[in-house]
This record gives C-alpha cells, structure tokens and sequence, in this order.
C-alpha cells in the first residue's frame, strides 16, 4: 500500500467524516482516495478552492461535529498558517496531513523533506503549542493518521501528521487492524461555560446544534466565548493555559523507540531518517550504537534523553538544515552533532557510518 | 496561410504530443510580441515550459505562487506605469489558478483597474497534478477527485462562467476562443492587450492526458466542442456581447463520446438522462449567446 493512502485509510478507521482539501503535489493521492472512498462511508469529500478554503472548511466541519482532516504540502500548508492560529485560539480538533517537499516556495515538489518541522510548531503568530506525529514506515502512516484524531479531540487543538514525500509515496505492507482505538472528543458538561476548562485544562466540546449558543471568536475570548481583547490578565491566562494544556502532558502522550540505550554514540532520528539507522544497525550488527527514534516529535519529550546514561554523542540525521537538532541542543549537556541533508534524497547507512567516525 | 511573425514560445519544451496549452502558449506569445512580460501561475505550462535546456520563453517570464499572477502583474503594470514605459503585462494561467485559487487576486486587479490582459488557458481540470476538477470541469466529466462510479456520473457542478464574474467587474474586453480557431484567438489576444484596462481571454486548449483522446485531433476536439455548443467563442466589450462564432449545432453525444472522461456516460449503457443534462447546457449556451444558424427558408 502507498503512503498517502494508508494514511487516508488511518483516517478513514478512525472515523474521519470530513476531508477538504485542495490537489498539491506530492500528497494529491491521500485527496485522491478521500473522493473515492469517504462518500460510500457516509462522509463528505470536498475539493476546495484554495488551502485557506481547506483548512476553514475542516474547521467548521469540526465545529459541527465531524473529525476533519485536510491534506497538503509546502506551499499550501504555508497558507493555511492563520488558521492554524486560529484553530489554537479557538481549540477546534482537526488534523493537517503534511507530505512535505523540499522548500522554500515551490521548491522541489516531488522531493522528499523534513524542511517544515519548525512551521508546524511556530508557524502562525503569536505563542502557542501543537502536537506533531512523524511516520517513518507506512504501517506508521496508517497507525499515527488515526492516532492523530484522538490527540485532536483529546486536547482539542491542531494536529499535525509531518510526514514527506519519501513515506507518502512509499510502499510497504500495511496490517490494518479489525478496528482502531477511537476516543472521541468530550463533550460540554452539564453547567459548564463553554470555554470552562476542566480539571485537565481542557474544555468540553460545545458542538454547534447541541443546545449552547456557542459563540466562537479568534480574539481573546473568556469562558463563556465572548471576546475581551484588551483584558492583558484574560489574555495571559487563555495563552498561557492553550500551551500548558499540551506542554503539561508531553511525557504522558510520548511516542518513540529506544534501541540500545547504553551505547555511547546515539542517533536521534524522526521520519525517513529512522530508516537508515535501522539499515546501518543490520549491516554493522557489531556496532555500538543507540537509536531513539521519535514518533511525536511536538511537544518535544525532553527527559527521553536521560534514557541513555552513557551518551557521548547525539548524531541527529534531518532532512533539513538542522531544525530538530538545535531542539536536542537546548535541553542537553551531551555533545550534539547535526547532520542534514537537503535535495530530496535521504540519508544513506554509509553517510552515517562516516559521520560516525567509520571508514567505510 | 503561413503567420511569419516571430516565435516568442520556443518549441523542445516538455509538453505531451498534442498538448492544446502549448499551442495556445505559442500562438499567445506569437500575436503578443516582443514587448510583452509574462506573468504565469503554478500549472501545466509552468512545468512543462520552463526547465532549462527546454526553456520556451524568449521573453521575461515570472512565476511566484499559485494563486497571485493577477497580484504580481498588478505590481509589474503599476512600476512600469510610474517609469512611462509601454511594455504589456500579460498574464498566462491554467483554470485552477483562475476559476479557484486565484479568483481574490484576478478580482483585486481588474477592481483596480490595471493594463494587464489576463489569459485563461482552460483544460478543464488541474492536470499538472494529475487530473483534479477545477471550478472550470464541465459537468459530468470524470477527474480523480470527481470520479464516475456506480454511485456518480462525475463531476457534479455545471462549468463556472468565469468571463460574466470578469465582465462584472466592469471590464472593457472579456472574450473566449479556442486553439482549434488560431486566427481568432491570436486576433482577441492583440485586441485585450490594445485594449487600455485590465482584460480577459478564456481559451479552450483541449488537454489529450486529461480527457482521453488521440493527441493527434486536438484541433478536431477543440472545433467539436464549438459544434456542440458546450464551449462558445464570443466577444464582449463594455460587459455586452458584441460578436459570437455562429455554428450549425449538432447533438453533444458525439463530442463525449470521443473522450474518455465522458465513457462512463455510455458505458455499460448510454446514461441518456445525463446526456440530456449535457445538451440541455449546451442548448442554454446557443439561446444565450445566439449561436445556432438559422438556415435561410
């Protein structure tokens, strides 16, 4: 199975209802497979006019109760940064699939990338936080896609699913399993404001049509949803409550692999990158080396690092300049070495051999 | 007879044999001339057009984004403008980016009122991509996000009249034409470029990938879809209609029956009520536009 559509069927088995989204090469087929299978499920499929009509619709589709999702690359993810802020302030689940491409501006686009990694985290204005799944197989596609929408509906924010054109048009065998986790959004609770934070920071659903006059608002809004722009206490406590929300549980919701946690020499990978460690791993089995391998990538899981008490090194294999190194950087003493790779081809086993020190 | 006027549209470029937008590239730049920029969106012609050593363009030529060759030529007419030069702005964009993406920017220039002539080369579908329906995609034909099954016959809406929301924004020059007709349409392209403020020109470049026929009767398609009424080749100046191409009609049947994004409309067997759809768009289109020739008692 492709990437793109195993990504559309995780999304399909988690129960998405909703897809807009508008043709941007290379993620077009997860559109593709939208159109042909989500109205025979019941759902709609709608082709937008642009990237900011895609990710509006999925927002009001979510708003009135769907698990959305739409699907883009580079240039549309980039239009859609306003209301990806938006979505933040207003705390509406919806998933945003990037099948990145080598940037900026066109770029390369059938070229694989991991170019947009510190979009999707700081992208849109003002401070906020999201969550990121990074898939580096395409069973992962299919797992981390449905795994999206319940991350969505549990903290009620954007996710993202930041995989590239290498996974999405990659093919692998896919299980697909009798039927996947699905925990739905809460809803509003009897006597609560509509933007009433529980215990967990989180507020209920208000879903339009369920009896609240919801009001929904980007403006700095209080509980009951109304706005009250220039109140600076309302405003910090809204933001500071949006980040910690998601921030508070980034150890809890964690998602990685940790393969020889004493080694001295250790590669921290997310995406396709994984891939080549595993290859080097299997062709220098003698090798002394450890491997953390990030599924969520955002809200980064900091403490995972002390899980190998031996490091000497970090090596942090990207397809970028180096966005996710300078991340490990700051929440390490342990030397940490960048090595990225841009132009669309990934890493080879032999290339992180040498980085290594190896002489291959 | 041969049109001696220089080529500003190289061939050797990357198009499919057969391709209508290359055409309609070509015989564009060959009415515009020397002194023209061109402005193009992301599309086909954008792809195929461009990387080195199969360049085509012997002009300037800028391509920014998707959605913004009406905006960009905006800001290319206003500096030229300012300078008192006479260079002529055109933009080149495929239906996607004129019909959906970039309606905003095209609707903001000819608001504002700029010198620019703006061409639609219209395949019918966002084909660079793959073939996905656009707001141009007649109805019923089968795209990969609008695909005829057992529960559809396609694409769902009637084509966008884009050329009545440009004439409504007051524009002087707004016309359609068809590569099947090159004398025509390169006439319309001298007109809208001649003509001061900002200018439309919709022309049909039938795509051989997209639709499903032979490369080598492009031209046969393109003059196929006139007969049947589903395109029609007019001129309107100051929002009224002053000149149309009159044709003897025939039934649509036998212009979707030569393409494959249409088969399913007569495969396993002919979907007659969604054929009658079709003529009844088309016999909108000859009573609006006056078309059909009345033969002489």
């Amino acid at each position: 199975m492709q990437g793109n559509i195993a990504c559309a069927e995780g999304a399909l088995a988690a129960g998405c209802s909703f897809f807009g989204g508008y043709p941007i090469t290379p993620s077009t087929e997860v559109a593709e497979h939208m159109a042909r299978i989500l109205p025979k499920k019941g759902g709609t499929f709608i082709q937008m006019e642009d990237e900011l009509a895609s990710i509006s619709s999925i927002i009001g589709a979510s708003w009135a109760g769907a698990r959305s999702m739409t699907a883009t690359s580079g240039p549309g993810f980039s239009l859609m940064m306003e209301n990806i802020g938006y979505a933040v302030m207003t705390e509406t689940p919806i998933v945003i699939v990037n099948i990145q491409r080598g940037g900026p501006s066109t770029g390369q686009p059938t070229m694989g990338a991991q170019g947009d990694m510190m979009q999707c985290r700081f992208g849109s204005h003002g401070d906020y936080s999201t969550i990121a799944l990074v898939p580096s197989t395409v069973q992962e596609m299919f797992d981390l896609t449905a795994k999206a929408f319940n991350l969505a509906d549990r903290f009620r924010c954007p996710v993202f699913l930041m995989s590239d054109e290498i996974i999405g048009h990659m093919r692998e065998k896919v299980t697909i399993p009798e039927e996947v986790d699905i925990i739905r959004r809460r809803p509003l609770k009897e006597g609560k404001l509509p933007f009433e934070p529980e215990d967990d920071m989180i507020p209920g659903f208000p879903e339009f049509g369920k009896g609240y006059r919801v009001h929904v608002t980007g403006l700095t809004h209080d509980e009951r949803g109304y706005p009250e722009a220039t109140n600076c206490e309302l405003h910090s406590e809204l933001v500071t409550r949006l980040v910690n929300k998601i921030e508070s549980k980034r150890h809890e919701i964690a998602d990685y692999d940790i393969i020889n946690p004493q080694a001295e020499i250790v590669f921290i990978t997310y995406g396709p990158p994984g891939r080549a460690v595993r290859q080097l791993m299997h062709d220098y089995s003698d090798l002394e080396i450890g491997h953390l391998n990030l599924r969520i990538v955002w809200p980064f899981p900091e403490k995972v690092l002390k899980e190998f008490p031996n490091a000497s090194k970090f090596i942090v294999p990207e397809l970028n300049m180096g966005q996710m190194a300078r991340e490990i950087q700051r929440h390490t003493s342990i030397e940490v070495e960048s090595l990225p790779k841009i132009g669309g081809e990934m890493h080879t086993p032999d290339e992180l051999f040498r980085a290594m020190g190896g002489d291959s | 007879m041969a049109d001696e006027r220089p080529e500003f549209f190289e061939s050797g470029h990357r198009a499919c044999g057969g391709c209508g937008p290359a055409l309609a590239g070509r015989l564009i730049m060959k009415a515009a001339g020397e002194n023209t920029i061109v402005v193009a969106s992301t599309g086909c012609m954008e792809v195929f057009s461009t990387p080195y050593p199969e360049t085509a363009w012997k002009t300037p030529w800028i391509h920014s984004l998707f959605q913004n060759a009406a905006a960009v030529a905006s800001g290319i007419e206003s500096s030229i403008k300012m300078q008192g030069r006479d260079e002529k702005v055109v933009v080149i964009a495929g239906d996607g980016a004129t019909f959906d993406i970039g309606v905003l920017c095209i609707s903001g220039a000819f608001e504002r009122g700029h010198d620019i002539t703006y061409i639609c080369y219209d395949n019918e579908a966002y084909m660079n991509t793959g073939i996905q329906r656009s707001g141009a995609t007649p109805y019923d034909a089968s795209t990969t996000t609008s695909p005829a099954g057992k529960n559809s016959t396609g694409n769902s809406r009637p084509k966008k009249d884009m050329p009545a929301i440009l004439a409504a924004h007051g524009a002087p020059y707004v016309a359609t034409a068809s590569i099947a007709y090159p004398t025509d349409m390169m006439k319309k392209v001298e007109k809208a470029i001649n003509t001061k403020g900002p200018c439309y020109l919709q022309v049909h470049a039938p795509c051989c990938t997209g639709w499903g026929f032979d490369g080598a009767k492009t031209m046969e398609i393109g003059k196929a879809a006139i007969n049947s009424g589903l395109w029609v080749n007019f001129e309107m100046e100051e929002g009224t209609v002053t000149k149309v191409k009159k044709v003897k009609r025939v039934p649509v049947d036998d212009y979707l029956k030569s393409q494959k994004r249409f088969r399913h409309l007569f495969k396993p067997e002919p979907k007659t009520e969604e054929i009658a759809k079709i003529q009844a768009i088309a016999d909108k289109n000859a009573e609006k536009y006056g078309t059909d020739i009345v033969p002489k008692n």
